[in-house]
C-alpha cells in the first residue's frame, strides 16, 4: 500500500444513496443494518405524522420513520415499491421510509461540500453536506435528530 | 475489554457477594443465631475484598478492611467476646466497607470522617479487648490462628523472638556427624490419582519403617461426614518422623513410584527432636520486646516439630486450616448449589430467542389451521407437542432470570439503619421471605419502592421512643418486610408495629387540600388509601427522611407501571402494613387481545374486572362530551379506546362495541369500550423505548401470531389523562 492508498482508506466515506421524490439523498453505509420492502406498520397513537408506526423486525419493534415528510415533504402513501433502510442511530434501530435505493457511493471527506444556506428548518436541521456526482446533487443526512425529541415535542 | 477491567469487574461482583455475606454474617450474630462458622464466614468475606483490593491497589480499601479483619481475627480467636455493642460497630463498619468498595469501582469519594471514626473504633476494639485474652491465652498447646495474630508472652514469661529465616543454615550442610543418625520429617499427602492407579499408601508407610524407626501420624482434620465423602477422594495425609541414617534421596526412592501423584515433604530436623516438642533454633536473633502486644509478624517460639524450616509449616498449616474450615462448612450448612456466571446480555438473547420461537410457532399452527388439515391428522399432533414443548422451554428459560429478592432486601437493613439513627428511634428490621425467587426485570424495580416504604414506615409509621414508652410499647419498634408468592404473583409486605393511620387527621387534611369533598362518606379503608392521592403528606414537619409531599403516590404510580397494585391495611395504635403485589415477570404478560377502530390491541388482564356488553340505556351521557355507562348500580366513567388512542375522531356507538371494567390509578373504576374482544393470550413483552420512546396510553407492544405487531394498552396511563376531569363527577354521582 502506497501513502496515497492509505490517506484514501482513512479518509475513505461510503455512502447509500436513496431517493424521495426527485431528489436523491444517502447515509453512512456503516449506520444501516439491512434494506427491506414495505410492510404494513402498526400506526402509534399521539405520535407525529412522520412516524409511521412499528413493524416487527425478527422479534424487535422498530419505529418506522417517513423521512420524506420528516424532511418537510408530504406524508407519503406507501405501497409494494417503497423501501425500509433500517439503521443504527445511537443504541436505537429505525427504520427509514423511502422512495427507492440507488447505488453506494465511495468518495472521501474532502468531497463533501458544505450544506449552502437556504433558509429551510428542516435542510439546515438534517443535511450535514451536499455530494457532488456527475453533475448529480446528494445531500448527505445526519441520523442523530431523525427521532422526534421527546422533551422538546413536549415542550411545544 | 481489557482483560485487567474484566478481572476488575469480576473482583466488583465478588465484593457485592461478600458485602451481602458480611452483612448476613453480621445480621446473624446480632440477633444471636450465629456460631462459629457465621464469625469464620464474616471474617473470610473481610478477607477476601482486602485481598482483592491489594491486587488492584485499591489502598483505602485495604487499609480500612485490614483494621476490620484484625478485628474480626480477634473474634474469632475468641479473644473478643461477641457482643451487641462489638457487631453495631462492626454492622456500620461494613457500611463503611461498602462505601468503600463503591467509591473503588464508581471512582467517587467517601465520607472520610465517618471512615475514620470507624477505623479508630475498630483499632479500640482489637487493643481495649486485648488485654484480658493474655491469661486466656492457650500458650503452648496450639499455634495461633493466623501468622498476624499477636504473639502473647506465655505462661514462662518467654517473650516473642524474630526468627531470621536468611540465616539458617542450608538444608544440605550435614549439622550432624556423618555416619549419624538423623532425624526426617515426611510428610505425605496422596492425591486421589494416586488411589486411582492401585498405589497403597500403607505399603509405602511399611517401606518407609524399614528404613530406621518410624513414628507415624495421620491427619484426618479433612475427612469429611460421612454423607458429604467422596468415595474417590483423598482425605488423609501422613507426617512420619523417621529416625535414619539414610540420606534424603533414599527417603525419595520410596516414593518413586507414586510422584506426582502425592505431595511430598522431605525435611531433615536435628537429631535431638524425635518429637513434635521444642527444640532450640538454630540461629535466633533477640528482637526488643514490643512495647505493647501490638501485632508484629513474628513467629512466636511456639513448639514447632523443627525450627529450620520454619516458615514452611505455618505455612502449610494456614491452607490446611482453610481447607479444613471449608470442608466444616461444607459438611455442616447445606451445601451451596453450583452456579455459574453468565452474562445477562446471553440470557436477554436467549429470552428473545424464545419469544420469538412462540411467536413463530404461532404463526405455524395458524397456517397450518388456515389449510384445513384435520386436528387428528399426524401435522396438527405434531403441532401440539411442538406448542407444549415451547411452553415448557420458555418456562425454563424465564426461570434462569429468575433470582431471589435477597438481593434487595440485603440492602435494606442498613436503610433502616441509616434513618433509625437520623429520627433517633430504636428499630429493627426482620426480614422474611428472601429466597422467594422472582424475575431480574421485577427485582430491579422493587428497591425503590420498599426503600420508600420502609422510609415511610420508620419516619411516619413508628411512634418516637418516648410516645412507645408512654404507650406501653416496647422502646425497640418492630418493621417486618415479606416476600412471599400468591397466585402467580409476588407479594411483598412491609409492616410496622407502630401508631397506625390517624384516620381523622388524614381525612381532615385530606378535606383541607381539597382532595375530597368536605361530606363524603367513606369506610375505614378508603380513608387510609387517602395516602395514595397525588399531592398528600400529613408529616407535620418535612424531614429529610420522607415528607416531601411526592410520597405514597409516586410508589403507588411505579408499582402501578409495572402491573402491579398496592394497599394498605391500618389497626389505630397496633401498625400498618403495606402490601404490594407484583407479576413474577415483566417479559410475558396475559392479556386479552381486542380490536378498537381496526386495530388489534392487547389489555392486561390483571387490570380488567369484568367484561360486558352494553344495553342501549345503560349509557348516558355527562356534561358536553363525557359518558358514563351503569355497572350494577354504580356510575363508571366510559373510554372510547379508540377515539383515547387517536386512531378515530368520532366515538363509536357503544352498544355495538364491548365494554372492559377496569381499575383506574385513582382506585376507582373506569369502562373501557373497544369494538370487539378476539381472545386471551399470553404474550411476550417488547419495549417501545428500545427502539423508540415511551408512548402515552401504550405500555409496551408485542408480536401477533400473525407476525404484526400489536400495541399493549397502558390502562392506568389511558385512565390517568381523563381521570382528575372525571373523578369529581364519578363520586357526585356515586353520591347522588
Amino acid at each position: 500500500m502506497t501513502n496515497d492508498d492509505i490517506e484514501f482508506a482513512q479518509n475513505r466515506l461510503e455512502l447509500i444513496s436513496f431517493r424521495i421524490g426527485e431528489q436523491e439523498y444517502c447515509v453512512d453505509i456503516m449506520a444501516v443494518r439491512e434494506i427491506r420492502g414495505w410492510a404494513a406498520a402498526t400506526p402509534l397513537p399521539q405520535s407525529p405524522p412522520y412516524v409511521r408506526g412499528v413493524i416487527n423486525l425478527r422479534g424487535a419493534v422498530l419505529p418506522i420513520i417517513d423521512l420524506a415528510n420528516r424532511l418537510g415533504f408530504g406524508v407519503t402513501e406507501p405501497n409494494a415499491r417503497h423501501v425500509i433502510i433500517v439503521v443504527r442511530i445511537g443504541s436505537r434501530v429505525v427504520g427509514l421510509l423511502v422512495d427507492a435505493v440507488s447505488e453506494i457511493l465511495t468518495t472521501t471527506a474532502d468531497a463533501i461540500q458544505p450544506t449552502p444556506d437556504v433558509a429551510c428548518d428542516a435542510v439546515k436541521r438534517f443535511v450535514k453536506g451536499i455530494l457532488a456526482v456527475e453533475g448529480r446533487m446528494i445531500s448527505w443526512i445526519v441520523l442523530d435528530q431523525i427521532l422526534p425529541d421527546q422533551s422538546l415535542e413536549e415542550a411545544a | 475489554m481489557d482483560p485487567m477491567d474484566a478481572i476488575k469487574v469480576t473482583f466488583f461482583q465478588e465484593c457485592d457477594e461478600q458485602l451481602g455475606e458480611l452483612e448476613a454474617g453480621l445480621m446473624a450474630l446480632e440477633e444471636g443465631t450465629g456460631d462459629r462458622e457465621t464469625v469464620n464466614a464474616v471474617f473470610r468475606a473481610v478477607h477476601s475484598v482486602k485481598g482483592g483490593a491489594g491486587a488492584f491497589g485499591f489502598e483505602d480499601l485495604v487499609k480500612f478492611s485490614h483494621t476490620f479483619e484484625t478485628v474480626l481475627d480477634l473474634m474469632r480467636s475468641d479473644k473478643l467476646a461477641i457482643s451487641a455493642d462489638v457487631v453495631h460497630v462492626m454492622l456500620r463498619a461494613s457500611d463503611v466497607l461498602a462505601d468503600l468498595v463503591h467509591a473503588a469501582r464508581d471512582g467517587g469519594t467517601v465520607d472520610q470522617d465517618r471512615c475514620n471514626t470507624l477505623m479508630e473504633e475498630l483499632e479500640h476494639l482489637a487493643l481495649g479487648d486485648n488485654a484480658p485474652a493474655v491469661t486466656a491465652a492457650p500458650a503452648a498447646t496450639a499455634p495461633p490462628a493466623s501468622p498476624d495474630a499477636d504473639p502473647e508472652p506465655d505462661e514462662w514469661g518467654f517473650v516473642p523472638l524474630r526468627v531470621s529465616v536468611d540465616d539458617v543454615p542450608l538444608l544440605d550442610t550435614p549439622t550432624e556427624a556423618a555416619g549419624g543418625e538423623e532425624i526426617w520429617k515426611i510428610t505425605f499427602t496422596p492425591r486421589p490419582t494416586l488411589y486411582a492407579k492401585g498405589s497403597d499408601a500403607t505399603i509405602l508407610l511399611r517401606e518407609l519403617a524399614l528404613l530406621g524407626d518410624c513414628d507415624v501420624a495421620v491427619d484426618d482434620t479433612l475427612v469429611p461426614s460421612l454423607d458429604a465423602m467422596d468415595v474417590n477422594a483423598s482425605y488423609l495425609s501422613w507426617t512420619c518422623f523417621l529416625n535414619s541414617d539414610k540420606d534424603e534421596a533414599a527417603i525419595r526412592e520410596i516414593f518413586d513410584f507414586v510422584e506426582g501423584d502425592c505431595d511430598l515433604i522431605v525435611e531433615r530436623v536435628s537429631a535431638q527432636a524425635p518429637a513434635p516438642i521444642a527444640a532450640p533454633m538454630p540461629v535466633i536473633e533477640p528482637v526488643a520486646p514490643p512495647p505493647v502486644v501490638a501485632a508484629a509478624p513474628a513467629p512466636a517460639p511456639t513448639p514447632k516439630p523443627s525450627a529450620a524450616p520454619a516458615p514452611t509449616p505455618a505455612a502449610k498449616a494456614a491452607p490446611a486450616a482453610v481447607a479444613a474450615a471449608d470442608a466444616e462448612s461444607k459438611g455442616g450448612a447445606p451445601a451451596a448449589n453450583a452456579t455459574i456466571r453468565v452474562d445477562l446480555e446471553r440470557v436477554d438473547r436467549l429470552i428473545d430467542l424464545v419469544g420469538e420461537l412462540v411467536i413463530n410457532q404461532a404463526m405455524l399452527a395458524q397456517r397450518v389451521a388456515e389449510t384445513g388439515v384435520a386436528r387428528s391428522s399426524n401435522v396438527a399432533m405434531g403441532l401440539d407437542e411442538l406448542e407444549q414443548l415451547t411452553r415448557e422451554l420458555q418456562d425454563s428459560v424465564m426461570a434462569i432470570r429468575a433470582q431471589p429478592v435477597k438481593s434487595v432486601f440485603q440492602r435494606m437493613p442498613r436503610l433502616v439503619r441509616e434513618i433509625a439513627t437520623a429520627t433517633n428511634k430504636q428499630v429493627r428490621l426482620v426480614m422474611d421471605g428472601e429466597g422467594t425467587e422472582v424475575d431480574k426485570t421485577v427485582i430491579e424495580r422493587l428497591s425503590d419502592p420498599i426503600t420508600h416504604m420502609l422510609r415511610n414506615a420508620v419516619d411516619h409509621g413508628l411512634e418516637t421512643t418516648q410516645e412507645r414508652i408512654d404507650a406501653g410499647k416496647p422502646a425497640e419498634g418492630t418493621i417486618r418486610l415479606a416476600a412471599l408468592h400468591r397466585s402467580g404473583r409476588i407479594v411483598i409486605e412491609v409492616a410496622d408495629d407502630g401508631r397506625g393511620i390517624n384516620r381523622e387527621r388524614v381525612k381532615a387534611k385530606a378535606i383541607e387540600k381539597g382532595l375530597i369533598p368536605p361530606d363524603l362518606n367513606m369506610t375505614d379503608e378508603e380513608i387510609d388509601n387517602i395516602i395514595f392521592l397525588p399531592g398528600f403528606s400529613t408529616a407535620s414537619t418535612i424531614s429529610d427522611i420522607s415528607g416531601r409531599g411526592v410520597g405514597m403516590d409516586v410508589v403507588k404510580r411505579s408499582i402501578q407501571a409495572l402491573g402491579g397494585r398496592i394497599s394498605i391495611t391500618s389497626n389505630p395504635g397496633k401498625g400498618s402494613t403495606f402490601t404490594l403485589s407484583l407479576p413474577l415477570t415483566l417479559a410475558v404478560l396475559d392479556g386479552m387481545v381486542v380490536s378498537a377502530a381496526q386495530q388489534t390491541l392487547i389489555a392486561p388482564l390483571t387490570t380488567i374486572i369484568e367484561t360486558l356488553q352494553p344495553k342501549p340505556g345503560e349509557v348516558r351521557r355527562l356534561g358536553p362530551n363525557r359518558t358514563v355507562i351503569a355497572v350494577r348500580d354504580a356510575f363508571v366513567p366510559l373510554v372510547d379506546v379508540g377515539v383515547a388512542l387517536g386512531f378515530r375522531k368520532e366515538s363509536a356507538q357503544p352498544d355495538s362495541g364491548v365494554v372492559l371494567l377496569v381499575e383506574s390509578e385513582g382506585g376507582g373504576r373506569a369502562a373501557l369500550l373497544v369494538d370487539d374482544i378476539q381472545g386471551q393470550r399470553q404474550v411476550v413483552i417488547k419495549s417501545l423505548e428500545a427502539n423508540y420512546q415511551r408512548v402515552e396510553g401504550v405500555a409496551a407492544a408485542t408480536i401477533l401470531g400473525d407476525g404484526r405487531v400489536a400495541l399493549i394498552l397502558d390502562v392506568d396511563g389511558l385512565i390517568a389523562q381523563r381521570v382528575s376531569e372525571t373523578r369529581n363527577e364519578t363520586q357526585l354521582a356515586k353520591a347522588g
